[in-house]
């Protein structure tokens, strides 16, 4: 793939070999191991895996606002339009931030400072990037209520006043105030109830429409994937372990984690398998097993999967996937899930 | 809001009641004829009788209780045994002074503390946090009483510079409030320090950071205003320990407040003044923490919508 550089257009994202320790006292968490991502512009990626894999960090590095201490970004680069953000200055992210990158946290509950109007919290983010005045600035972040589905006057009201899914919808509305090219979405829907989840997404996906924004979709749940997504990265201990398009992906699964993670979902159409949980835990990240991370709990492991890591084998140009069962002679087929 | 004023001032009542209850009984069983006091020991065994009587000391103590707590209500607290002025009299006139004590003490310990506090938190395990922390600690387990003779040891016995006790010039107040604020210092500084340590690990402060915030505008504009609710609640319930230091300071300074006058009476055995003094400290301390609880209000929505 990498003869591809000189003409593709720069991607908005690009991570290389993204390493992302928490150096703790009692051991190294190895939470980021060798990351490789990329969204093209206007593209929306998937990053799906277990709670652990490490998801949130690639999301706060992105950001570079992975708590330190105790995390550190190790190695790697991150590329936002062709410029490494790693070798940014403190005060260059303080512009990138809310502006060019925007991210959406997981837990709308505890997102939004309890002791500031809604309004306010908006309005602080237009203030900061657009430099209009307080006044353009609140009134901006009414029509980002507006446009989120609150009415503007509920801005003076305070988080605790507003549901779940309206708190979420505040987030969304700071996040997007700035229009960025970039928004980070760190699991946006798992703290809802599910009917206000479908709505939320649904804002999401015309949002994404209206800005034309690339975005990162961290979630552990496929059928967001299915509703939202155009690539999708499968990330298991800190790696993506596979990497392909929807079709890719759901059509063509190679890797055993991906196969695992189909088999327990319940009633997906055109799977017939059973509901068959993944056996085991997630490994511990500060005690990451030589071979294969997977390998522990993989009903195909093979004995190098134990000695060594799987490297990237491609069926396609951007399908791949990193595991010992395949090369380049047999990634045309399936050899799991019979 | 008013009628959340209301339902407190109201409370206030029970606690008053309390206070002096158990004040007026312990008093009564201290050994000592207040009647005797007051005619002093040559006085005839009639004449002592006849006053007895004539201030119902022979009453069943409930019945003391009340006539003294009606006539109270209506602002007499009797006469001191003492000086024989009116208790209400004495107090006011020394009011003054004890407030003055206890705010310039009270001031200079918060306009010290909240910038420690803060400062040691955001900068945690640093040098400043490990130094702030260990005054912190000789705060708070220092007794007022023996910090303020090492302050009159030093500052006015050695130096010179501050006068030991009265309240005649500007410079007196400095040692008193000094060794009535540093305890307060302590306390407020390290609430302050875990509170915000608490309130700098919140996802909220993440999502301002996530705006592109300097890293001292999330601390200024989101993490202060949380970071103080827990720091108001603790000098809300200090007033309680500042008065009482006050009784203290103010003995060990001679500073001519409401608090030294209160040891006095207790020595001398001056009822009235007793209970008026412990009725206007008692009085204060509620109204404080009402203040208090309506500043907290001012500050969280989430207890602003509670009194509704
Ligand atoms: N501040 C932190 N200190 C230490 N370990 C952390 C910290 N944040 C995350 N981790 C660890 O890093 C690993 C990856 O966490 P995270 O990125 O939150 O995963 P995910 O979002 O996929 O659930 C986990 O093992 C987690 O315990
Ligand atoms: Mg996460």
């Amino acid at each position: 793939m990498s003869e591809h550089t000189t003409t593709a257009p720069i991607p908005t994202l690009e991570i290389k070999n993204l390493v992302v320790e928490y150096r703790t006292e009692d051991g190294i968490v190895h939470a980021v191991n060798g990351l490789d991502l990329r969204i093209e512009k206007g593209k929306t990626l998937g990053l799906v895996g277990e709670t652990g894999a490490g998801k949130t960090t690639t999301g706060l590095a992105i950001l570079r606002l992975v708590a330190q201490p105790p995390g550190v970004i190790v190695d790697g680069s991150i590329h936002l339009n062709g410029e490494n953000l790693l070798m940014k200055s403190e005060k260059e992210m303080e512009k990138i931030r809310g502006k060019q990158v925007s991210m959406i946290f997981q837990d709308p509950m505890t997102s939004l400072n309890p002791v500031t109007r809604v309004e306010d919290q908006i309005a602080e983010v237009i203030e900061l990037h657009e430099h209009l005045s307080w006044n353009e600035s609140l009134a901006k972040a009414r029509d980002m209520l507006e446009l989120v589905g609150i009415p503007g006057e509920r801005g003076v009201d305070y988080p605790h006043q507003f549901s779940g899914g309206m708190k979420q919808r505040v987030v969304i509305a700071i996040a997007l105030a700035c229009s960025p090219q970039l928004l980070i979405s760190d699991e946006p829907t798992t703290a809802l109830d599910v009917t206000i989840q479908a709505q939320v997404l649904q804002l999401m996906k015309n949002l994404r429409e209206k800005y034309q924004m690339s975005m990162l979709m961290i979630t552990h749940d496929l059928g967001i994937v299915v509703e939202i997504c155009d690539l999708v990265s499968i990330m298991y201990a800190g790696r993506v372990v596979e990497h392909g398009s929807l079709e890719d992906i759901f059509n063509n699964t190679r890797h055993p984690y991906t196969e695992g993670l189909f088999n327990s979902l319940p009633n997906l159409e055109d799977r017939k398998a059973k509901l068959k949980p993944i056996k085991g835990l997630m490994p511990d990240p500060s005690n990451l097993p030589p071979g294969c991370a997977f390998c522990p709990r993989c009903d195909y492991a093979m004995e190098i999967c134990h000695t060594d890591k799987p490297g990237k084998v491609y069926r396609t140009e951007d399908h791949f996937v990193e595991c010992h069962l395949y090369s380049e002679q047999n990634i045309g087929e399936k050899v799991i899930g019979k | 809001m008013w009628k959340f004023i209301f339902k407190r001032v109201f409370a206030l009542i029970p606690v008053i009641i309390g206070v002096t209850l158990i004040v007026f009984f312990i008093m009564s069983l201290s050994p000592g004829d207040p009647a005797k006091m007051i005619l002093g020991d040559e006085a005839s065994p009639e004449a002592v009788q006849l006053l007895r009587q004539e201030m119902g000391l022979d009453d069943p103590l409930l019945i003391q209780y009340s006539r003294y707590m009606y006539n109270a209500i209506q602002g007499d607290m009797g006469l001191s045994y003492k000086s024989k002025k009116p208790v209400t009299e004495e107090i006011w006139a020394r009011f003054p002074n004890t407030i003055k004590l206890t705010l310039t003490a009270m001031t200079l310990a918060v306009i010290i503390s909240l910038p420690l506090g803060i400062i040691a938190a955001v900068r945690q395990n640093s040098f400043f946090d490990g130094f702030s922390m260990l005054l912190a600690l000789f705060g708070v387990s220092m007794p007022p009483f023996w910090f303020g003779l090492l302050l009159i040891l030093f500052f006015s016995l050695k130096l010179g510079w501050f006068p030991s006790s009265g309240s005649e010039s500007l410079k007196s107040i400095v040692l008193p409030s000094v060794a009535l604020g540093f305890l307060h210092m302590a306390s407020i500084a390290r609430t302050t320090r875990s509170s915000m340590l608490e309130v700098i690990r919140q996802d909220y402060i993440r999502t301002a950071r996530s705006k592109g915030l300097s890293y001292s505008s999330v601390i200024r504009k989101h993490a202060l205003k949380n970071a103080l609710i827990p720091t108001i609640t603790v000098v809300g319930l200090q007033v309680g320990v500042l008065l009482g230091g006050a009784v203290i300071v103010e003995t060990v300074f001679a500073w001519p407040g409401v608090g030294r006058l209160m040891v006095q009476s207790i020595m001398g055995r001056d009822i009235p003044m007793v209970m008026g003094c412990i009725i206007l400290f008692a009085t204060g301390f509620t109204i404080v923490n009402l203040i208090v609880d309506l500043l907290y209000g001012f500050i969280d929505p989430r207890i602003r919508s509670m009194y509704t």
